[in-house]
């Protein structure tokens, strides 16, 4: 079944990668601008970033077929350097314009610290400003709840936002109805360890139905499975849950979403 | 949207996954306790030990809703006044 993966770092993959998702059905996938694992010293840094994701892997996803598209951002772990988030911020309209980015993202919180909600509502207003769709990284573990209510808090205090242009991203069991209960639209990411498994992912898909609903790998430098998405596929037919229903999640849900994005130029499989 | 599969054939489908997965959990509260025979446990790790008893209680528990209140239990709390302790202005 021919799939789209709305949350994936193929930076931080090799094309081994880009062949074996393109085998398993991968014809689209989407990549939000994150943490490399390391503090960027300054704003060229990002700039470098910032072509890596807008030239260098739309390039090496075509070479298999793949249609990729970018978000971008400074990320909530970073945005603690308020000085640098700003810099950044005025850096990002440079690149908006270029074909395969989608919007800002991922923005969010991290330790939900004040820094992080300041930078967070500045992506906001530049988004809002610029018409673009938003990308929410919500965060980990214990964080993730009080984390994910101040995320809608913001979003719903700026009345210039539109929720059905908004993925929040890493919903889990305690946060999936609120998120979806506002309008938003909501991202399950299938990580080992931190989030959620195809199983758990797949339970809340036959609790809410599925309408806003998407799933994704979040595939990066650290333990994660760029194939999670196949895997949730396969749990769903082992359940016995309709093809149609399947499409929706993994496939209709991404290109509905995405296609609020002007530039999103989707050609789908002949 | 109710689930193609019966009830009977999850339980019949997921018991030996269930049942090793409560096996490693006995197992690993088996192990504390021996490794903390002679020692008793630290604060940190008290709390963290007592944390895990308090899920056992809500998988023990009646409900179709034992995963959302797991996850609430090891969550941090929301504090509706988070703006005002930031000196954020909610427009
Ligand atoms: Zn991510």
């Amino acid at each position: 079944m021919d799939y789209i993966d709305p949350h994936i770092h193929m930076v931080s993959r090799t094309t081994d990668d880009y062949a074996t998702l393109a085998r398993m059905g991968c014809v689209a996938m989407s990549e939000p601008a994150f943490w490399a694992g390391y503090d960027r010293g300054s704003v060229d840094g990002f700039r470098d970033y910032f072509r890596q994701l807008t030239e260098t892997e739309p390039a090496r996803a075509a070479q298999y077929g793949i249609q990729h598209y970018t978000w971008l951002c400074i990320n909530a772990k970073e945005a603690e350097n308020v000085e640098l988030s700003r810099e950044v911020i005025k850096m990002i309209p440079e690149f908006l314009q270029r074909p395969n980015v989608l919007g800002i993202g991922e923005i969010g919180l991290n330790k939900n610290t004040k820094n992080e909600a300041t930078i967070f509502a500045e992506h906001v207003d530049l988004a809002v400003t610029h018409q673009e769709l938003i990308l929410i990284h919500t965060p980990h573990l214990e964080d993730k709840y009080q984390g994910t209510r101040m995320i809608l808090d913001m979003l719903c205090d700026d009345s210039r936002v539109t929720p059905d242009r908004v993925l929040v991203d890493h919903v889990e069991e305690h946060t999936i109805k609120e998120v979806l209960d506002r309008g938003f639209w909501a991202g399950m990411t299938l990580y080992p360890v931190t989030k959620c498994t195809p199983q758990r992912a797949v339970d809340m898909i036959e609790m809410t139905g599925g309408e806003r609903l998407m799933a994704n790998s979040a595939g990066d430098w650290g333990p994660s499975k760029p194939t999670a998405v196949p895997d949730l596929i396969f749990e769903m037919r082992r359940r016995g849950l309709s093809e149609s229903l399947i499409k929706k999640v993994v496939y209709d849900n991404p290109l509905e979403f995405f296609g609020k994005s002007k530039r999103f130029k989707f050609q789908p499989r002949q | 949207m109710p689930a193609p599969q019966t009830a009977d054939e999850i339980v019949a489908d997921k018991f030996l996954e269930v049942r090793a997965k409560l096996l490693e959990i006995a197992a690993t509260l088996d192990r504390v306790d021996r490794a903390s025979a002679d020692s008793s446990l630290s604060d940190e790790a008290a709390h963290r030990r007592d944390a895990l008893q308090k899920g056992i209680e809500i998988i023990a528990s009646e409900g179709s809703d034992r995963a959302a209140r797991l996850q609430m239990l090891y969550s941090r709390e929301y504090q509706p006044g988070w703006r005002e302790t930031f000196g954020m202005k909610s427009s």
